[in-house]
């Protein structure tokens, strides 16, 4: 017969007890999804540089009344057309002087300006401040991507999550209304929605919005199917949730880097249809001024007078570009699968 | 395959219909006529006027007619150009609006995909760094300004090109060029995306370690089978370089279809804008469908996948 050895309690110890849970502990701290993103946005340069310099632009068009050296619609017609004046500093292309019949003219001088006036990004034909312009130009036609934006998320948002929820009939109808109304060509009908709504600030969010929200309801919709079919939202359907609830508890976050990232394309789309429809004539009614609008006045006179076209053009592709630019990193940053290959 | 085109052509004609009918209602709705300026008409001539375009009819009446004229093919006339058909319009400067979107069409996807296939080969060297800011410069400066900013360097400053003229290629070069920027970033980024994907793939793989050159690897698989979905971009290409065009077409004062849009607004020449955006809205139309079935005959799996859906 086997005797089981008899050993004493004490003499088992545990093998390198202190270290294992050394070993086993989580180092770094656990970071939520969103932190996670702002983590990626935040480790992405090209990204970083557009967050700030929209930023810049987005809190200068904020505080437009309070960095605007003057009134952006005030008219002085002796000053008209001058060029870029920065100061007394003289820098070429900035100092007040102008090339009239070959040679160099201080335009500001001839204009019989006082002394130590000077126009940084010189003056339009009327002799409004281009600078001042500009700021609130830029304003104006942020105001519009913004509103067209959110009317766009009013819409496309529920459209999608209810179709996407519904499914059957009522999801099938809802998409043959979107499919007209994606046939249709959105520039055609925001020209013709200007057309028949008198030009201003509203018309312009409606046209655009009226066709805009169709692709984020298109994407909303695909989302939600996927997410109708997870745990959580049966779980949630089985205690009893309302739709309602789940719709704002459950499936709006979990679509929330759909939204933000489909928001960021939208953005500058909705900047250019107003530079567009400004720079035909059917945008935003003078005297305001919005990026439009300054193209459309600085090419009439862009022979002669370049630095009137080049300032809005520059700051309207800089806001273009940083949009997209900082759209591609959100989505990297919200699908670090998409660029990982 | 058959049935699938068939309900696409039944769903374009559909959608024609609710276009056209939009349009009408949309142009009835605006306040005024378009003779509202002309006091020198008195009320017997405007009544004259009014009946020779059918304008003294109850709004139902002038409907059914202009659907009726729309089936003949008929667009009705042109209040402010020399009383014209609209369809006669159309036509004329068709062919100079169709020439340089073509142009601009095949240029950009031609060079958007040699931009996005080397930016994928040579990915994240600084050669997908150019290519890459080069597409996002082209889908980010709006072509109005490029076209201003060509005209005055290329055309007015160095005397390349013609300022404003419509007579021989040369003069087709400068707008070809200002609406080429918008489909030739859309084409890289998209085929740069296309191509990363499938140069990751296994058969890629399979081909490689095959022992075949890289050329021959990239041209025989990665750049065909990365191509094919390129095929979907052309649909809402086309719709960009219509609107580039309209602008386009104003700046180098090229006789196309965009300049008379633009022009009929600025005029309130209901039957030119109502002609002409039921002749656009047919033509983009087309364009998808043509794609969409292009697609299916390309990818079978599309086809059988899911009966055409999405």
């Amino acid at each position: 017969m086997e005797q089981t050895p008899q050993i004493p309690k004490e003499k088992f110890r545990l093998v390198h007890d202190e270290n294992n849970a050394e070993q086993e502990k989580i180092g770094t701290p656990s970071l939520t999804y969103m932190q996670d993103v702002r983590r990626r946005l935040f480790k992405n340069k090209v990204a970083v540089v557009c967050l700030t310099l929209l930023s810049i632009i987005v809190l200068i068009s904020i505080f437009a009344p309070l960095i605007a050296p003057s009134n952006p619609n005030a008219q002085n017609v002796t000053m008209s057309n001058l060029p870029p004046k920065l100061g007394n500093l003289n820098i070429p292309g900035m100092n007040g002087y102008q090339n009239m019949g070959g040679k160099m003219v201080d335009a500001y001088k001839q204009a019989g300006a006082p002394k130590g006036t000077s126009f940084i990004l010189g003056t339009d034909y009327l002799g409004r401040d281009l600078l001042s312009r500009i700021i609130y130009g830029t304003r104006l036609s942020l105001v519009v991507a913004v509103l067209a934006t959110l009317v766009d998320l009013l819409i496309g948002v529920p459209y999608g999550i209810v179709s996407g929820w519904k499914g059957g009939k009522t999801d099938t109808f809802m998409q043959r209304i979107v499919e007209i109304v994606s046939s249709i060509p959105n520039l055609i009908v925001v020209i013709l929605m200007m057309i028949v709504l008198k030009p201003g600030l509203t018309s312009i969010v409606i046209a655009i919005a009226i066709t805009g929200w169709v692709t984020m309801a298109r994407l909303i919709r695909a989302q939600t199917f996927q997410l109708k079919e997870q745990e959580y939202i049966l779980a949630a359907r089985t205690l009893g949730e309302p739709s309602m609830k789940i719709a704002t508890k459950h499936l709006i976050p979990n679509l929330s880097s759909t939204i933000i990232i489909q928001t960021m394309f939208t953005i500058p789309n909705a900047i250019f249809f107003e530079a567009f429809l400004s720079f035909i004539g059917i945008g935003i009614p003078a005297p305001n001024a919005s990026l439009g609008t300054l193209l459309s006045d600085g090419q009439k006179a862009f022979r002669f007078l370049p630095y009137q076209m080049w300032a809005p053009a520059i700051i309207l592709s800089i806001i273009m570009i940083a949009t997209n630019l900082l759209g591609d990193g959100l989505r990297d940053a919200f699908d670090p699968q998409s660029s990982e290959h | 395959m058959a049935k699938y085109i068939l309900k696409r052509i039944l769903y374009l004609f559909l959608t024609l219909f609710i276009i056209a009918s939009i349009t009408f209602f949309l142009m009835k709705l605006l306040p005024g006529t378009p003779f509202s300026n002309q006091n020198r008409m008195s009320a017997d001539q405007l009544k004259i006027v009014k009946a020779q375009y059918g304008l003294d009819q109850s709004v139902g009446v002038q409907y059914v007619r202009y659907m009726v004229g729309l089936l003949h093919g008929n667009l009705g006339t042109s209040f402010q150009f020399n009383n014209e058909p609209v369809t006669a319009l159309i036509g004329q400067r068709l062919a100079p609006s169709m020439q340089i979107g073509a142009q601009a069409m095949i240029l950009g996807t031609i060079f958007g995909i040699l931009l996005g296939a080397v930016a994928a080969i040579r990915k994240n060297s600084w050669v997908d760094t150019l290519a890459t800011f080069i597409s996002i410069l082209g889908l980010s400066i709006p072509s109005f300004v490029l076209a201003v900013l060509l005209q005055f360097y290329l055309a007015y400053k160095w005397k390349i090109y013609p300022v404003a003229l419509w007579d021989n290629f040369q003069s087709s070069v400068l707008p070809t060029l200002a609406l080429t920027a918008l489909p030739l970033g859309t084409v890289a980024r998209f085929m740069r995306t296309e191509m990363v994907d499938v140069m990751s793939s296994d058969y890629i793989e399979l081909a490689k370690s095959k022992g075949n050159s890289n050329w021959k690897v990239v041209s025989k698989h990665a750049l065909r089978n990365s191509l094919i979905p390129v095929v979907t971009i052309i649909g809402p290409m086309a719709v960009s370089v219509m609107t580039g065009s309209m602008v386009v077409e104003n700046i180098f004062s090229i006789p196309g279809i965009g300049e008379q849009f633009v022009k009929s607004i600025t005029t309130n020449d209901y039957p030119t804008i109502m002609g002409l955006t039921i002749f656009y809205s047919f033509l983009l139309i087309i364009v998808y469908l043509i794609v969409d079935i292009l697609y299916g005959l390309i990818d079978p799996r599309i086809r059988l996948g899911n009966g055409g859906k999405e």
